[in-house]
């Protein structure tokens, strides 16, 4: 395979934003029919690079040689007529328009100046069938399809350029388990044809599966490029994070005691999860792992009211309890920190003191000049890094936004406190906060659901670890457990006492 | 191992087909006319006299022209207010261009048409250039087109002649001349927006311009396009306006409400206010329901001021209906019907299968499928 020119060579491509370096001297090479993955930490530039390579970002220096000529791309969509199509990890396409539509929005064909639909559809369809995807009707609306399928037509719509290079970003992020061999079985049929891959994930296991040859990226820079079987997990890891994982995570406090339960469930659910037993006591930490849309969201949503459940029982410290809306669940001492901290958590053209008062001033009224005579005092606990209390938050990085959204759940003194994807797009620094504050937090007798898809994550944290499938608790292990164990309940595949786990 | 997995979802789902929009806008057309037949048997007339076809199609024709146009502009998540400014402008226009005189037809029609389109294209890079919001825009051009008119005109002006009335007074049966461009008007549009690029583009800025944007459309055009056709649809009202009276006048387009009554009757067709989704026959359909609520209003002799109570109720009913179902986006995975638990878990689950407001009809069957086959592994 090395015989073969490369496809696709990027050399020394820099990026900064704002000042900050986020990519230096990064480079690589692609070979037809190669599928090269590329990894790294959350922050470590995968997405930048891919963002260059497509034309979506401009860069500050380096070159990206296709196919042999010089390239610079301003807009993803001359990449992809020049043959470098990238599947981003946001859907790009429209629910309410057809398979077919979809797939040549922009370019749809035409005869004798009108759009050729008939030639749309046969040509959607030829190559769905070229990709062996059964089942996808080229005239369905997009919004009928799984995110599976969706999928697939991001990549028939990639596809349907004539790529030679196919970038792909998380692909599987969303995909169930038998979903993510469809897209194995795809990938390893365009190599066939020859088109190069470059396929970023952070599931390990994919990479190792399809991948000829992985770049590490960490912190910006290259670490390592080369064939994957010179690598094995650990060492991959090793790369990756270039110290153990442990050395985040704080340990448990001392004087921390695991109570009461304060909040348990019993056979619960809704329309998104279903059966679920839970129980969470004061001063633990429970990590929820799970796949995307296993029903994680789903499930802290129904805790804290948003779509309540409406069978089983719920019951907080020992009293049962029927959560219906957000402000009840404020009010008996539930607070929730959202996954979408910018569209959920925050209003960004507000201050960092409005945002703090919010919840405050809309359900415990009374208490509010309390809580912002308290307030500098609790940001500078949290080491808010801010230009006072009037500044917007959208002007905060997304760290420091982060510690606004939990400043505005602890002034409500929680007994729970419900953490979805805590530590989403943060740096480490403010990482390291949040987890701190979550071992205070213990050690006070809150009790701490957190849901996170970073298993490093969860394993380092939780006190016992329940793992979420296809809506249900598929599984609830002991802390520390390993990630195979967690992923293998996570996809449904884990067995206890020899029956399936639901 | 790894086999027994696999079954968690069935690789072959039934497929949910949600009742297309228009379809619903049809049934709810044949639902009001049955009503609507009956109420006016009631008071002893025949609902379906070629008079009274004849009145509802003359009722249809105005408003669907500017619906139809405001159609395009709604579909690109824009709107038109100034539309009922443009209504008055073309009818004076025409009328004072036309002076009587038959021989003026044409190009008195030609210059409303380029005026209309000028109007058009001024709002269109207003939204688009300028950024301003779509409401604000046209709301501001209408404004101005409107101090034009008053400042100008102090009541009717010009003179129609015979030949040009003709369109707003002759028909083909009960069908009225008027109605049929009306609905030729409205074929070429649904074509265009099918069959042509610019009209798929409109669905695709409507409905993510980011996307559009990323699919390499050029995202002003289509947008400049859509305001300049609901313009010019406008003025096509303004021409059949002024073919009625045989005059020019600058407040007829106000009096009809054709603003507000438009976009009503587009969001009533099932078209989404949002941009991205809809269709010309929705919105005809919309114009068709207001008609005949109007007409069976009339017929019964019914208190004006009740008039504007059912449409207004018309309208909300039908916009709260459309939301329902656009709410649920999240399918729900559990609708307990399929569930195998205790029977109280069924009531439960019956509330969100009826919440789902058919989402859950055809989804009920899932879970147990998927059920079956976990309890198969």
């Amino acid at each position: 395979m090395n015989d073969t020119a490369p496809v696709l060579v990027a050399e020394g491509l820099e990026k900064s934003f704002f000042g900050v370096t986020v990519l230096r001297g990064v480079g690589l090479a692609l070979r037809p029919g190669e599928v090269h993955g590329l990894v790294g930490e959350n922050g470590a530039g995968k997405s930048t690079f891919m963002k260059i390579l497509a034309g979506v970002y401009e860069r500050d220096a380096g070159t990206i040689t296709l196919g042999g000529r010089e390239v610079d791309f301003s807009h993803p969509v001359q990449a992809a007529r020049a043959g470098l199509a990238t599947v981003f990890q946001e859907f790009n396409l429209l629910p309410e328009r057809t398979v077919a539509q979809n797939v040549f929005l922009g370019r749809e064909p035409r005869k004798g100046g009108f759009v050729d639909r008939k030639a749309m559809v046969r040509e959607t369809r030829a190559l769905l069938d070229e990709l062996g995807i059964e089942g996808v009707d080229p005239d369905a609306p997009v919004r009928t399809l799984t995110v599976a399928e969706q999928q697939i037509v991001e990549i028939v719509k990639a596809l349907s350029v004539d790529a030679r290079v196919i970038q792909m970003d998380e692909p599987t992020a969303a995909l169930a388990d038998h979903e993510v061999e469809l897209l194995y079985a795809i990938v390893r049929r365009l190599s066939e044809r020859g088109v190069a891959i470059l396929y970023v994930s952070h599931r390990l296991k994919e990479i190792f599966d399809l991948c000829d040859t992985i770049t590490v990226l960490k912190d910006g820079a290259l670490v390592s490029s080369g064939p994957a079987a010179e690598l094995d997990t650990d060492e991959l890891v090793r790369r990756m994070v270039g110290r153990p994982i442990s050395a985040y995570f704080p340990g448990v406090l001392e004087g921390t005691v695991l109570g009461e339960p304060r909040l348990e469930l019993r056979g619960a659910g809704n329309g998104y999860v279903d059966d679920i037993d839970l129980e969470l006591r004061a001063g633990e930490i429970v990590g929820v792992a799970g796949l995307q849309g296993s029903g994680r969201t789903e499930l802290v949503e129904a805790l804290f009211g948003v779509v309540p459940f409406t069978r089983g029982e719920m019951l907080l410290d020992g009293a049962p309890v029927r959560m219906t809306s957000a402000r009840q669940s404020v009010k008996t001492g539930i607070a929730l920190i959202t996954e979408d901290r910018k569209a959920q958590g925050l209003a960004l053209n507000q201050s960092v003191a409005d945002n703090a008062l919010l919840v405050i001033r809309s359900v415990f009224a009374r208490r509010t000049g309390e809580v912002r005579r308290e307030l500098p005092g609790v940001l500078s606990s949290l080491e808010v890094a801010s230009q006072g209390v009037d500044q917007e938050v959208q002007y905060l990085s997304g760290g420091n936004q982060q510690k606004v959204v939990l400043a505005k759940w602890l002034a409500t003194k929680p007994r729970v406190v419900l953490l979805d994807e805590p530590t989403r797009g943060i740096d480490v620094g403010a990482k390291v906060a949040v987890y701190n504050l979550m071992r205070r937090l213990a050690k006070e007798g809150v009790a701490i659901l957190m849901i996170s898809s970073e298993l490093p994550e969860v394993i380092g944290m939780s006190d016992r670890i329940v793992v979420m499938h296809d809506g249900r608790a598929s599984a609830e292990l002991p802390a520390r457990s390993d990630e195979t164990t967690i992923l293998s309940a996570a996809t449904g595949t884990l067995r206890i006492g020899g029956e399936e786990a639901r | 191992m790894s086999t027994a997995t696999t079954t968690s979802a069935p690789p072959r789902r039934p497929r949910r087909r949600r009742l297309d929009a228009s379809l619903i806008v049809g049934i709810a057309l044949v639902g009001v006319i049955v009503i609507g037949a009956i109420l006016v048997a009631t008071v002893g007339r025949n609902f379906f006299s070629a008079g009274n076809i004849r009145d509802i199609l003359t009722g249809m024709s105005v408003l669907g022209f500017v619906a139809i146009g405001q159609t395009f502009v709604i579909l690109c998540a824009s709107l038109d207010l100034s539309v009922p400014y443009v209504v008055s402008l073309s009818s004076l226009i025409a009328a004072d261009l036309m002076a009587g005189n038959p021989a003026n037809i044409p190009v008195a029609v030609l210059a409303v048409l380029v005026v209309a389109a000028l109007i058009g294209l001024a709002n269109g890079l207003i939204v688009t250039k300028l950024r301003v919001n779509g409401f604000i825009a046209t709301l501001g051009t209408g404004l101005i087109i409107k101090g034009y008119l008053d400042t100008n005109y102090k009541g009717t002006s010009g003179e129609v002649p015979w030949e040009f009335q003709l369109i707003g007074a002759t028909g083909v049966g009960p069908v009225p001349v008027s109605t049929l461009i009306m609905l030729a008007v409205a074929v070429a549009g649904a074509f265009f927006l099918a069959r042509t690029r610019t009209g798929n583009h409109m669905f695709a800025v409507g409905g993510n311009e980011q996307v559009a944007r990323l699919s390499g459309i050029r995202t002003a055009r289509p947008l400049i396009i859509a305001h300049m056709l609901c313009s010019i649809t406008a003025a096509l009202a303004g021409l059949l306006l002024a073919s009625r009276l045989g005059v020019g006048s600058p407040t007829v387009g106000t009096q009809g409400g054709y603003d507000l009554l438009s976009i009503a009757a587009v969001v009533l067709g099932g078209t989404l206010l949002l941009g991205g989704r809809g269709s010309i026959w929705g919105t005809i359909g919309g114009v068709a329901i207001f008609a005949v609520v109007d007409n069976v209003m009339s017929v019964m002799q019914v208190n004006p001021f009740l008039k504007d109570v059912v449409r207004g109720i018309v309208i909300v009913a039908a916009v709260a209906v459309y939301t329902a179902r656009v709410v649920e986006r999240r399918r729900p995975r559990f609708t307990g019907s399929g569930s195998d638990r205790a029977p109280e878990s069924v009531e439960g689950g019956g509330g969100i299968a009826g919440g789902g407001t058919g989402a859950g009809n055809a989804g009920i069957g899932t879970p147990g499928v998927e059920r079956r086959q976990e309890e198969q592994a």
